[in-house]
């Protein structure tokens, strides 16, 4: 396998457009990213592009037919919230494996108001959906029983889920591509409505449209474009194994776990040399279980790593600097190329208010539910 | 639907792996799977062991109405037409197998819910659909 460095990244900000089609946002990211990379599509040998609601609606080509449509071959991918990191990896593995010099990895979504309450459930008997009558498949219940097997584990409590809002919703406000710049306090968060126990309504990630795209290439020709290339030390894919509960109950930590393990043995890098982490907070309680699924600290310790700040920018090692999903938002197919984005953008030094100084190696990680988990590390 | 009409009415379970019996008098159950080589139970059917890959055709258990709370969430927001709030729950079996399921009688609120608490099964009928059959689904409470 070749090494690969990632050139260009763009973002559209997250939000709403509902007056746009989902191929425009998609290409208008992708020409930020080809522009930052100074490139444009003639240079692109390979168009992977993620977008879960419409995965069968041809997004990649929609792409290139708004920004050059040169034959290259397009790839569109699904794989549930992590379908933009999927995308990503595919743009990777094609420069990787020596068949392409330079991809191009394009995410995104529009999501209305539907959110993470669309969807899910699964069928039932006689034309009725099980959901809320056995239980809930929909994502706030999994991450709020996931959150609260961590208080049953570890003794966590509400206040402490609640911090982890408090600190995102912070690092939001020195980020223009966030869908909410809102600094909240802990009563704030911890007195709005209850979305699904642990989390309330601002411990749980919004619904929008958002595209963002990242220029990929082979570490040679990077050099010649750039006297500060950023490696992609890896470009870690799992999907669940079994576990006793998994099947009830998605098993997130032991996903994340193997992923995180796979990811640091690959990129030669452990999480104590990690300067930032940009992670899946889709809700307050996922951030918390992930401290300790990717190795930030050690097993129940979660807790008192936010109790002691040190996730904050300025901190042992900051997350989310981007505000995360709970501020910067969450469309699907968006997210996983716009985490990988974020981390890019620390390490050229260019991440403006919310800044990691110094910054030189950083980890995106991104999960689907039912399951897959990417991890990427990006090293200056 | 021709059959449902010729049959009359008929009770469903809401998933297929809660098993009605045609003799009233044996109580509706959880039907599980356990793989003859490794030991592993499923809720329902499996192709294969998902643990050992074992092809061997599963040996059908019928699952235990009692169990213990693993988790739960109490489901303040939901999608459009699901009444809240309520208690959505992970329950484990002692055959190995957890269900996610309500737990019913009792207020939803954390305070009333112990990790570990003993817990029963029970069913009920939740709906009736367009062909006058009933849907059954079970449900969990505190154990008596
Ligand atoms: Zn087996």
């Amino acid at each position: 396998m070749r090494e690969v460095a990632m050139v260009g990244a763009g973002m559209i900000k997250f939000g709403r457009y509902p007056e746009k089609g989902v191929h425009e946002l998609a290409a208008q990211a992708a020409l930020l990213a080809l522009q930052d990379a100074d490139m444009t599509m003639k240079d692109v040998e390979l168009l992977a592009s993620g977008n879960l609601y419409q995965s069968s609606a041809m997004i990649g080509q929609r792409i290139m037919k708004e920004i050059g449509q040169t034959g290259i071959p397009v790839i569109n991918v699904a794989n549930a919230c992590a379908t933009g990191s999927t995308a990503y990896r595919e743009a990777y593995m094609a420069v990787a494996s020596g068949a392409y010099d330079t991809a191009l990895a394009v995410g995104s979504e529009q999501m209305g108001k539907m959110g993470l309450l669309g969807g899910g459930g699964g069928g039932g008997g006689g034309g009725i959906s099980p959901e809320g009558i056995v239980g809930s498949g929909l994502m706030p219940a999994v991450f709020g029983q996931a959150g609260v097997e961590h208080m049953r584990n570890y003794g966590t409590t509400e206040e402490q889920f609640a911090k982890i809002a408090v600190k995102n919703h912070k690092h939001s406000m020195h980020n223009p591509y966030s869908q909410y710049q809102v600094e909240m306090s802990l009563e704030d968060v911890m007195n709005a409505r209850t979305i699904a126990w642990p989390n309330t309504l601002y411990m749980c990630c919004p619904t929008g449209d958002g595209a963002a795209a990242a220029v990929l290439t082979t570490m040679e020709k990077a050099k010649q474009l750039t006297t500060e290339p950023i490696k992609v030390a890896t470009s870690t894919l799992t999907s669940d194994p079994y576990t006793e509960r998994d099947l009830t109950m998605p098993d997130v930590n032991t996903l994340t776990k193997n992923a995180s393990k796979l990811a640091y043995e690959d990129a030669g890098v452990g999480a104590e040399d990690l300067d930032l982490v940009e992670l899946h907070d889709c809700f307050a309680t996922a951030e918390m279980l992930h401290y300790e699924n990717l190795g930030l600290c050690g097993e129940g310790e979660a807790g008192k790593l936010i109790d002691d700040k040190e996730t904050y920018v300025g901190g042992r090692i900051p997350v989310n600097a981007s505000g995360g999903l709970l501020s910067k938002g969450h469309p699907l197919g968006a997210t996983g190329v716009a985490n990988i984005c974020e981390v890019y953008w620390h390490l050229k030094g260019q991440a403006g208010g919310r800044q990691v100084e110094g910054a030189k190696v950083g980890l995106a990680h991104v999960i689907g539910l039912g399951s897959a988990c990417t991890i990427h590390i990006l090293q200056k | 639907m021709a059959e449902a009409e010729t049959q009359g009415k008929q009770v469903k379970p809401i998933l297929p792996f809660l098993h009605i019996s045609d003799n009233p008098d044996e109580k509706p159950y959880l039907a599980g799977s356990k793989c003859k080589s490794c030991g592993a139970t499923y809720l329902g059917a499996r192709m294969a062991c998902s643990k050992c890959f074992s092809t061997e055709p599963m040996e059908d258990v019928k699952l235990s109405d009692k169990g213990e709370l693993h988790v739960f969430s109490i489901v303040h927001q939901s999608a459009p037409g699901i009444p809240t709030p309520y208690v959505a729950a992970i329950v484990d079996l002692p055959e190995g197998v957890s269900v996610r399921c309500n737990i019913e009688g009792v207020e939803p609120d954390p305070k009333n819910l112990k990790f570990g608490m003993p817990v029963e099964m029970y069913t009920e009928i939740v709906h009736t659909d367009r062909d006058g059959n009933d849907i059954m689904a079970f449900k969990f409470r505190p154990a008596k």
